[in-house]
């Protein structure tokens, strides 16, 4: 009797607790196939959009904000689940990006089919992120807080000087890369099927939301969040956090590798830019902006940043702007500046980023954003 | 005989310039653990502004680049004070919001310089002698290396006196040993705090000068290329001691110099695993403390 007392509360609270996860993944599900038939569609958002939403132009830019968001997400992973703040993201986004544009060119067995030969290059490229993310991050991870950041900031100087510097022309220096569209798909090149594209940037970022939750959820998710709070408990309980921090270290990075494929495909090539620091210090910026503390706050981060990034450019040349005295036309017309200050203004008064801000408005209290993280899990 | 004399001193005017940025940086996270990634930033407003006045006043003279300096100094102060006391005070005991803070700083710095001086470097004048050189053990050294060694020289000693005779260096100094304990004995640390960073920005802005010396131009992405190899030296060094930093700017230029010439041209490379290394081996750097 006494059994049926206490159990009839707790059946009651796990299915409340299971029917808002049931909630949002409905609503997850509902935005997915909105974005998925908006190349089906005619919306147009004049200011935000460069023209209706079934337009090439417009499709590029949603599909780059989509992988910026997927890149984001994963260095949302290390940066915001494990607290490893690395400066070396970059290599492995251009890694994936560099990797399958160099096995596309110089990796095509005859006897092989091009659908073959494709796929392979994709396996390959993968492993590739792999096993450098594996050799960086067992060497950076034998350090801790500035330092380890500093031991990534150097290999990805390093990536980013060897690519700069051209060995054997395989990575075109200063020019960039481009793709070799001999054995990509044909669904997959040229203006007309930025579609296809779209899409593929879209199953990019699915899949990126979906490691991550997985790898959230599991165990080890929670020994990297525990480590990061307190790494000293951790070792005290009889776990080792390297090995959890090297996995998330190396599931991040070959995250950010699928990204960066995509990116080249999307591009038809891969800029050197994509190698550099300050490359990394923009997605520490999108993370930082979205809300450290959400896993859909790198999403909302990295489109918003994009978008705004391309629209204050579009902004910087048009007659508005160039109407205006030299004082207020100078900052208006450089897209970074405004950023910039923006991410300041962010840091300094809103603390949970734009994810934080239902959070901040329901509570209507200064917040954390660890937080307000575990209030809303609770 | 004269190729090695001729990167080994090249190597020492480099170093000094790194030294320059890399003293404010090693101090400013020693004492209050704040990486400061706006450090390039204050060096390129100085290295403009100094430009500007130098080139309005004499372009070219011993006196137009005396009063660039000067200039120099004074903007990096400035400017570094400035943004301790409006940003860095707001997130006191919140490390990773101050130096998020230092990043946007530097990111739309560099924007607004882009925007106020334009992408491409702007070549500069300067005094004649500087443009000679000189016969050193046979080897012809440029002259604004010795320049550059004298002026660092002149700021390592300047920094060492002010820590070890004064009193806002005793309690810097004392500071970066044990923050808590000053503290404790009722001394407002704070005040160092704005004191270091205006140190720093100066030593910086100097630095910005005579980086438009050795480089021959300005541009807005003068301060990123040097912070980057600033903050490599810094770690090599040991975070927050400053002879660690003066030592470590020395090797890694001179490495980087001699890498370049006789291995052709990796000496980025040659530094970034350097580096590596010495984390990998002594994690806290030459001369930091135990962390």
């Amino acid at each position: 009797m006494n059994q049926q007392i206490t159990d009839a509360p707790a059946v009651m609270r796990m299915a409340a607790s299971a029917r808002r996860p049931l909630l949002f993944s409905v609503g997850g599900i509902a935005l997915v196939v909105l974005l998925a038939i908006l190349p089906l569609l005619a919306i147009d958002i004049p200011g935000v959009l460069p023209g209706p939403t079934y337009t090439p132009g417009t499709l590029q830019l949603l599909a780059y904000a989509m992988l910026i968001a997927a890149l984001a997400l994963s260095y949302r992973m290390m940066f915001g689940l494990a607290g490893l703040l690395s400066f070396g993201h970059a290599l492995f986004f251009a890694a994936g990006a560099y990797g399958l544009g160099m096995t596309l060119d110089a990796f095509a067995p005859v006897e092989w089919s091009s659908e073959l030969i494709f796929a392979a290059s994709i396996g390959v490229t993968l492993v590739f992120g792999i096993v450098l993310a594996a050799t960086v991050g067992a060497l950076a991870l034998r350090v801790t807080g500035i330092s380890f950041a500093m031991v990534t900031l150097a290999f990805a100087q390093a990536g980013s000087v060897l690519i700069r510097r051209n060995p054997g022309s395989a990575t075109g220096g200063d020019e960039g890369l481009s793709l070799d569209i001999a054995n990509v798909p044909e669904g997959l090149v040229g203006v007309v099927n930025t579609r296809n594209l779209y899409w593929m940037a879209l199953a990019v970022l699915v899949f990126v939301y979906l490691v991550v939750l997985w790898v959230e959820r599991s165990r080890a998710g929670h020994v990297a969040e525990a480590a990061r709070e307190n790494e000293l408990r951790v070792r005290v309980i009889g776990i080792r956090p390297y090995s959890v921090k090297l996995l998330i270290f190396i599931v991040a990075s070959a995250l950010a590798a699928v990204a960066g494929m995509g990116y080249l495909l999307l591009q038809s090539g891969a800029s050197p830019r994509v190698a550099t620091a300050d490359f990394t210090l923009t997605l520490l910026v999108i993370v930082v902006l979205g809300g450290v503390g959400y896993r859909w706050g790198a999403i909302v981060g990295g489109i918003v940043y994009t978008l705004l990034d391309q629209r204050l450019t579009a902004l910087a040349g048009s007659d508005l702007i160039a109407g205006l005295p030299a004082v207020l036309r100078v900052p208006l017309s450089e897209p970074l500046f405004i950023l910039g200050t923006l991410f300041i203004l962010v840091v300094l008064f809103l603390p949970g980023g734009i994810a934080g801000l239902p959070q901040r408005i329901r509570t209507g209290r200064e917040q954390h954003p660890v937080e307000a993280e575990e209030g809303a899990d609770a | 005989m004269s190729t090695v004399v001729l990167l080994l001193i090249t190597g020492l005017g480099l170093g000094a310039l790194y030294f320059l940025v890399a003293s404010g940086l090693s101090l400013i996270y020693g004492l209050m653990g704040v990486l400061n990634f706006a450090h390039g930033s204050f060096l390129t407003i100085s290295a403009f502004l100094g430009w500007e006045v130098g080139r309005r006043v004499s372009d070219g003279t011993w006196w137009g680049l005396a009063l660039s300096a000067f200039i120099g100094i004074a903007v990096g102060a400035i400017v570094a004070a400035a943004t301790e006391y409006l940003l860095i005070r707001r997130l006191y005991e919140r490390h990773i919001e101050q130096a998020l803070v230092t990043v946007g700083l530097a990111l739309a710095s560099v924007a607004l310089f882009e925007g106020i001086w334009g992408t491409d470097p702007i070549y500069t004048a300067k005094p004649a002698w500087l443009s000679q050189t000189t016969e050193l053990l046979g080897a012809k050294i440029p002259n604004d290396r010795f320049l550059l060694i004298a002026c660092a020289l002149l700021v390592l000693g300047g920094i060492v006196l002010f820590l070890q005779r004064t009193r806002y260096g005793l309690i810097i100094r004392a500071g970066v040993e044990n923050r808590a304990m000053v503290t404790a004995l009722g001394i407002d640390v704070r005040r160092s705090f704005t004191i270091v960073f205006a140190i720093g920005g100066a030593a910086a802005g100097l630095g910005g000068v005579l980086a438009s010396v050795y480089y021959g131009y300005v541009s807005a992405h003068l301060g990123s290329v040097l912070l980057i190899f600033a903050f490599i030296v810094t770690v090599i060094g040991g975070l927050g001691s400053l002879t660690g930093a003066a030592i470590a700017s020395v090797l890694v230029a001179v490495l980087q110099q001699f890498a370049n010439f006789y291995l052709g041209g990796t000496g980025d490379l040659v530094v970034v695993i350097a580096l590596a290394a010495v984390l990998l081996v002594r994690p806290r750097g030459l001369m930091g403390k135990v962390a």
